[in-house]
């Protein structure tokens, strides 16, 4: 692999490096094998998590489903026994009835169309409808499952909400010193925001919004600007 | 025989999920790009991705012309993008010219190659376009303004290259 175009940005059709009999390479999204050669097939920043995993850090707005992500989405209709869901993908999702925490075929969830699921995908392959599920393999929710009507869904990039994942985010660092809230965020680019008040939620949401492309002191300074704003009504 | 000045700028629309705006010199065209999203069962491909491009020109309805330009814009992207990573979807690239100034093709080329990166759509490659004339004369221009181009009685060819290889047109 170039070693060198590690940390820089490459276009598709960049070729970062060559398939070698000995070395086994792991490839994420963004790149492609063809042939011989690992090719780009986005724009994006190269990265390498050692010793062999290699893929491109892309900013998109449009959500691409992959298994064992965890995302928000948007019941839309109840099918048959399952759920259909708006994650943002290209075609809605089904999630099943008894995908559920202590649901039964007797005990069916309360879930009514228009509500906000926390879920993951369990099957997610091109050619056909990504499925969810809001229970893990041995039947606990872990936080899955309808979200309180008492909070703020919004959209952002991919690349935000995967920022906002990160275990050391400093948007959220800087908001929980100020407020308490709760949040969800979707893999998809949806995050969802509760907080005591109506104000402190539309704080928080927007906080978050302009937070992608600033530094750390750039967090701090704009999130006080929004507080004293928001406090001088 | 020189190009015109260019300039780009990407994700200017908010709405969409990739944007871009090329100009070559005067002549600016806006990309717009949707996708991989839902298709129509009608024009839904089982094993790629449905491209759709609409071209909407500066003043009028689009009519014959603007149906050709979109298919070659179509065959065009078709090659690029990896439609075989989504099938059964939709890209939908919206091309709105702002002004033309001659080199039209080429621009709208370039602003499609530039707005599908924007939305991150997988693509092979990238193209970019421009154009060529060779007057009666014999001298060669590339980029002509609308005023060469209406002025010439000669063939003019186009010329795409595309990363790594090179298709002629």
């Amino acid at each position: 692999m170039q070693q060198e175009l590690v940390g820089s940005v490459v276009l598709p059709g960049d070729v970062v490096g060559v398939v070698r009999g000995d070395v086994e390479l792991k490839l994420g999204p963004g790149v492609r094998r063809e042939q011989d050669k690992i090719v780009a097939t986005k724009c994006g920043v190269f990265r390498l998590r050692k010793p062999n995993m290699y893929w491109i850090d892309i900013n998109q707005k449009r959500y691409v489903p992959v298994a064992k992500e965890h995302v928000i989405g948007i019941v839309t209709g109840k099918p048959g026994e399952n759920f259909r869901v708006d994650i943002g993908s290209s075609q809605q999702a089904l999630l099943p009835f008894l995908a559920f925490e202590g649901a039964t075929k007797r005990n069916r969830p309360n879930v009514q169309i228009g509500d906000l699921l926390y879920c993951e995908i369990s099957v997610a392959n091109k050619d056909m409808e990504p499925e969810l599920v809001c229970v893990d393999g041995s039947g606990k929710s872990h936080g899955m499952g309808v979200l309180s009507i008492d909070g703020f869904m919004f959209r952002c990039s991919l690349g935000l909400a995967r920022k906002l994942l990160a275990d050391d985010c400093p948007i959220l660092k800087t908001l929980s010193a100020r407020f308490s809230f709760e949040i969800a965020v979707g893999m998809n680019g949806c995050v969802w925001v509760k907080s005591k008040s109506v104000t402190n939620t539309i704080l928080i949401s927007n906080c978050i919004e302009n937070s992608e492309y600033l530094g750390i002191d750039e967090i701090e300074k704009m999130v006080d600007q929004l507080v004293q704003s928001a406090h001088s009504y | 025989m020189s190009l015109r000045s260019l300039s780009c700028e990407q994700s200017l629309l908010a709405r969409c999920d990739g944007s871009a705006r090329f100009k070559h010199g005067e002549t600016s065209v806006v990309a717009a790009v949707y996708g991989p999203g839902d298709v129509k069962p009608n024009k839904e491909i089982i094993n790629k991705a449905t491209i759709e491009v609409t071209f909407k020109p500066k003043t009028g309805l689009p009519g014959c012309a603007e149906t050709a330009l979109e298919k070659i814009l179509q065959d065009t992207c078709e090659a690029v993008i990896l439609t075989s990573l989504h099938p059964r979807s939709s890209i939908s690239i919206i091309l709105q010219v702002e002004h033309d100034d001659g080199s039209l093709l080429p621009c709208c080329i370039n602003a499609c190659c530039v707005a599908l990166m924007d939305t991150g759509v997988p693509m092979r490659g990238f193209v970019c376009a421009v154009a060529c004339a060779v007057q009666q004369s014999g001298e060669e221009i590339i980029d002509p303004t609308l005023e060469q181009e209406q002025s010439m009685s000669s063939f003019e060819g186009l010329l795409c290259i595309t990363y790594g290889s090179c298709l002629a047109v």
